[in-house]
């Protein structure tokens, strides 16, 4: 009975990372990349730690590490691909010649990179952003 | 039953790697490398998850846990060097 739960994990997770290097490799732009890479390699890395935690059910110190290593997988993933993003956005990397909209275009002052409201104007004119508040 | 899944996860992983891999030498800019590098990290991360299973040796999840925080702290300091203008070549 363990067997099954634990193969059914393993399999499930091992395909998930299978779709996330799959999307990695075909996706036509570094957001779509990251879109892929985050989400399905996250689950697919946290089913198959689980899969760890099942088949040593009962010992308390793999139960522990495998929910450090899911905590850990979970909170650090999206992070790392939000400033990889970020930074891949100010280099000016071209999007997708299909992609419909940019909401951050001429959003970001260039000097500082804060992200304006969508109230504010531009950045050139306000130099002190302190005190416009 | 657990081996035959054992086998077959250590095979859909390895094609998922070479995949990866491919990516991680054709990517046309840093940034791409950069997520490459990642999915590799979370990719051993699953390696080493099957192998505990293979092996019966649990202390293995140390490793994956060390690997996952350092493949974070590699992410954030490409993301900052990248971002700090190193890397790219503007003509």
């Amino acid at each position: 009975m363990t067997d099954v739960v634990v193969s059914l994990f393993l399999l499930i997770g091992a395909g998930f990372m299978f779709v996330a290097a799959l999307g990695l490799l075909r996706m036509p732009d570094l957001p779509m990349r990251l879109h892929a890479t985050t989400k399905a390699g996250a689950l697919g890395g946290g089913l198959m730690v689980i899969a760890v935690g099942l088949e040593f059910f009962g010992d308390v110190a793999v139960a522990a590490r495998a929910a450090a290593i899911i905590i850990f997988i979970v909170l650090t993933a999206p992070i790392a691909a939000h400033l990889i993003g970020r930074a891949g956005y100010f280099v000016g990397l071209p999007m997708w010649s299909k992609t419909l909209k940019d909401e951050l275009k001429d959003r970001y002052d260039p000097q500082n990179q804060v992200l304006l409201s969508p109230g504010e104007v531009s950045s050139e004119d306000k130099p002190d952003r302190d005190k416009a508040e | 039953m657990l081996e035959v899944s054992i086998f077959v996860s250590y095979v859909i992983l390895s094609i998922a790697l070479g995949l990866t891999f491919v990516r991680l030498v054709i990517g046309p800019s840093l940034p791409d490398r950069v997520v490459a590098l990642e999915m590799i990290a979370t990719l051993t991360v699953g390696f080493i998850a099957v192998y505990t299973l293979s092996s019966g040796v649990t202390a293995f999840l140390d490793v994956a846990m060390v690997l996952a925080l350092t493949a974070f702290l590699a992410a954030v300091g490409f993301a900052r060097l990248i971002t700090k203008g190193g890397g790219v070549h503007h003509d």
